[in-house]
């Protein structure tokens, strides 16, 4: 196969590893209930602390450990406040993300185009020589890999144990999960901490491995794709991690169009806002009448199965407190 | 097992929900617990099965003193409870609803788990498959989970909260002869909470009746129903009296509507009222009274008919058009219908009365003090209408109302209301009728309609029956009517 396709796919799974981290990370926080919206701003600022930690100690993982503490911190801030104080979650989160990439730029301003540590390539021995996948999917590092186990891990945790079925009960009918005794408050704020934990990963993941070293605004925008692609996936882990790669291929798609003569004389801007046109256009169709009309086709059994595969319904009690009466 | 609720008191505010109930359940039988929507059953189960704390009061098991700080506590002592809207997980499935803190380890065995399932939903014959959604059942399908969920964790005591609410008549002989089996042949205890007479003369071997939050009345079954209704509803205290206001011209024409509400169509109802009239509505909660008069109010519009106010053709009008013309309903839920929660009794009055765009805050705030003092409302105008108590919030409401009304429609007037107040709320009402405003209201009071209507219209099951003259009613037997039968004597 043509090397610059095989390199293509292999920089979209690269960059999309950090859309998968920030992704999953808010689907398990917004199934336990709460909307953690700093997303954008803890993306920056743990981007540019892995890469400080990193670059003063010479040590990658305390990089990787410092900007998951930062985001679980940030992220429990966004628990305590909504939970324990009541407050509007939304508010909360728009305020930390405004906060938190003006901070990322403050303590970032030495770091500014250093060249720092970054994680090189580590191929998996035999997985890697596979025609086409191997390149593609194994000839990348650990981080990516470990992308890779969160999807699986993510998925298997929410639909197969018992941790996972009070989570989704405490999402979707917080007064029922009450019932069956489940500690609705305590599973919030274990959610919203691990799905910070895991958005600080993805700042990591930027600055230490997709798009190494740190400048302002360095990963400015990310956070509310990742937002986007969690209503996109509809809160399943594996159609979250599609969103994550469908969203870095048409972003290849338009760099490798934008270089073709046939398309010279279109704005450069068409090229990098078409992914966001296109998944407003997906989201708009799958939950239009004409999706309805469409599955209405089906016998219900394979209507019931599509239906499930392309459409997703945000969690019952989406950002709200919990009151035992 | 042997429950014994003993003085169990719990105020939410003003309201006395419990007021020294006491309660005893037994093993092997189905115990009704009977009463009028607000008269404390919910509340009372709710602090049985450990939602809700009690102010005062203790509850047995056995002999021996309980407390439950959570439902978990309850259930892991053997009380389980079934709600009007089941608390399950609508998105999910049968088998996970079941699942969830049920098997509690880590990762469940859910083939056990769907076997368990299966083999007591077949005990009982519920068609239940455990791989589709909840939200894909019926509220019968989701209170038989419900009930097998409850049976799997052990329960000996199950509570059901109105059961019959919104389940087919297949469902509902099904869940009676499962009700029974539980309770006679595998001596469980149950509690069966309805506020349909019928219902309970059916299936229970005891019956409590509660009313206004106290015990009214304790017996084992069959108990007459015009007993049953003497205790559920009672006698009222000498209230004011009704001065004979002439009755003028027809105010109010209704022609044959056809009505369609959430489960219930009312068919050909037609009613004539004249100016001053006073009609009682008198019905079984959700037995069509309400959806009618809110159809007359113009907030239902009817199918097929119409109405007429004055001799002016008003259906399928607005309802904004339908308050222009003279006709004002005040709901039952005077707080979340009547009023606007969050604002202040002076911010109410600009809402209906003619005001300039930019507001006299001043203006009206004297204007509010008028109105305050003149129907004794205990209250400031800055004080938020929803820490008023039921009394006073109904007073707002009738300050609320413009001076010249055509039709005033209430649903239930005095209802939650303390004697004095419900006394000076139909000193108003009846006022009204002098200047030829037309009063339809329900009640859940008999005594009540008796006392204050010309006519009264009895509903049965979305059946509107042509009205009667009070004169020619008794209590007793418009207790029987609204059962849905004919006086023993008239049988005869």
């Amino acid at each position: 196969m043509d090397p610059f396709v095989i390199n293509t796919l292999a920089s979209i799974v690269a960059t999309a590893a950090p859309l998968v981290f920030a992704g999953v990370g808010e689907t398990l926080t917004e199934k336990a209930g709460v909307v953690n919206l700093s997303l954008d701003g803890t993306i920056l600022l743990s981007a540019m602390a892995a890469f400080a930690v990193a670059y003063n100690t010479g040590s990658l993982w305390l990089g990787f450990l410092v900007a998951a503490l930062i985001g679980m911190a940030i992220a429990s801030i966004v628990a305590v406040g909504s939970i324990a104080l009541e407050q509007e979650q939304v508010a909360i989160g728009f305020v930390l993300t405004m906060m938190t990439a003006d901070l990322s730029s403050f303590l970032g301003n030495p770091y500014v185009n250093l060249p720092g540590p970054y994680v090189g390539q580590q191929p998996i021995p035999f997985l890697a020589d596979i025609p086409l996948i191997g390149p593609v999917f194994f000839r990348q590092n650990i981080v990516i890999y470990a992308s890779y186990l969160l999807i699986v891990l993510a998925w298997w945790w929410m639909m197969r144990t018992q941790p996972g079925l009070k989570m989704r009960g405490v999402g979707e009918r917080p007064a029922s999960a009450f019932a069956r005794g489940v500690d609705v408050n305590a599973v919030r704020y274990t959610y919203t901490a691990l799905g910070g934990a895991l958005v600080g990963i993805a700042g990591a993941t930027y600055s230490l491995v997709v798009k190494l070293g740190w400048s302002h605004n360095h990963t400015a925008g990310n956070g509310w794709i990742a937002l986007a692609i969690v209503i996109f996936g509809g809160w399943d882990p594996w159609k979250v991690a599609g969103g994550a790669y469908l969203f870095g291929a048409l972003k290849a798609l338009g760099s490798v169009l934008q270089r073709n003569p046939a398309f010279q004389n279109v704005p450069t801007q068409i090229f990098s806002t078409a992914p966001f046109a296109m998944m407003i256009l997906f989201l708009a169709l799958t939950s239009s009448g004409l999706t309805d009309r469409f599955l209405d086709l089906f016998s219900p059994k394979v209507r019931n199965r599509l239906e499930a595969i392309i459409r997703g319904r945000a969690p019952a009690a989406l950002g709200q407190p919990f009151h035992r009466d | 097992m042997r429950v014994e609720m003993r003085q169990i008191h719990k105020s939410f505010g003003p309201v006395h929900a419990n007021a020294g109930v006491d309660l005893t359940l037994e093993a092997g039988r189905i115990h009704g617990l009977l009463g009028e929507n607000g008269a404390g059953k919910t509340t009372l189960m709710k602090i049985l099965s450990g939602y809700q704390s009690m102010d005062s009061g203790e509850i047995l098991i056995d002999g021996k003193p309980v407390t439950f700080a959570s439902p978990a506590e309850a259930i892991r002592a053997g009380i389980g409870m079934l709600h009007q809207d089941p608390l399950d997980f609508p998105p999910m499935t049968v088998l996970d609803n079941f699942l969830l803190a049920f098997d509690d380890r880590l990762i469940p065995d859910r083939k056990r788990g769907e076997a368990m399932m299966l083999e007591l939903a077949q005990r009982f014959n519920f068609p239940l498959n455990p791989h589709v959604a909840v939200e894909r059942l019926t509220v019968g399908e989701r209170q038989q989970l419900e009930i097998i969920r409850l049976l799997a964790l052990g329960a000996q005591v199950i509570i059901l909260d109105e059961p019959t609410t919104g389940i087919s008549a297949p469902q509902k002989v099904q869940l009676f002869a499962t009700l029974r089996r539980l309770a006679h042949e595998e001596g469980k205890a149950i509690v069966f909470v309805s506020h349909k007479l019928e219902e309970v003369e059916a299936l229970c071997d005891e019956v409590t009746v509660l009313r206004r939050g106290k015990v009214t009345g304790h017996k084992p079954m069959p108990v007459p129903i015009d007993e049953l209704v003497r205790m559920m509803f009672g006698q009222s205290i000498a209230m004011p009296d009704k001065p004979p206001v002439p009755l003028g011209e027809i105010v109010l024409r209704a022609e044959k509507l056809l009505i369609t509400g959430h489960r219930l169509e009312i068919r050909d109802a037609s009613l004539e009222a004249r100016a001053g009239e006073v009609i009682g509505f008198a019905g079984m909660e959700g037995s069509g009274q309400s959806l009618f008069l809110r159809t007359i109010a113009g907030l239902i519009r009817p199918k097929r008919g119409h109405i007429f106010l004055d001799g002016e053709e008003l259906t399928g009008r607005p309802y904004r058009e339908f308050m222009r013309a003279g006709i004002s309903l005040l709901p039952a839920d005077r707080i979340d219908e009547g009023l606007v929660r969050g604002l202040t009794i002076a911010e109410h009055f600009p809402l209906r009365r003619e005001t300039p765009f930019f507001i006299d805050w001043e203006e009206n705030r004297r204007y509010v003090e008028k109105m305050i003092e003149f129907y004794n409302i205990k209250g400031r105008p800055e004080t938020p209408v929803e820490s008023l108590s039921g009394g006073n919030q109904q007073r707002v409401l009738l300050a609320l109302q413009p001076p010249k009304l055509k039709v005033l429609i209430m649903e239930h007037p005095t209802r939650g209301l303390d004697i004095g107040s419900a006394r000076w709320v139909w000193e108003q009402l009846l006022k009204r009728r002098e200047d030829g405003t037309v009063i339809l209201f329900t009640s859940a009071d008999l005594d009540e309609i008796m006392t204050y209507s010309d006519r009264v219209v009895i509903f049965f099951s979305g059946q509107m029956y042509p009205p009667i003259r009070a004169t020619d009613l008794t209590v007793e037997e418009l207790g029987y009517r609204i059962g849905g039968r004919a006086a023993p004597d008239a049988e005869a």
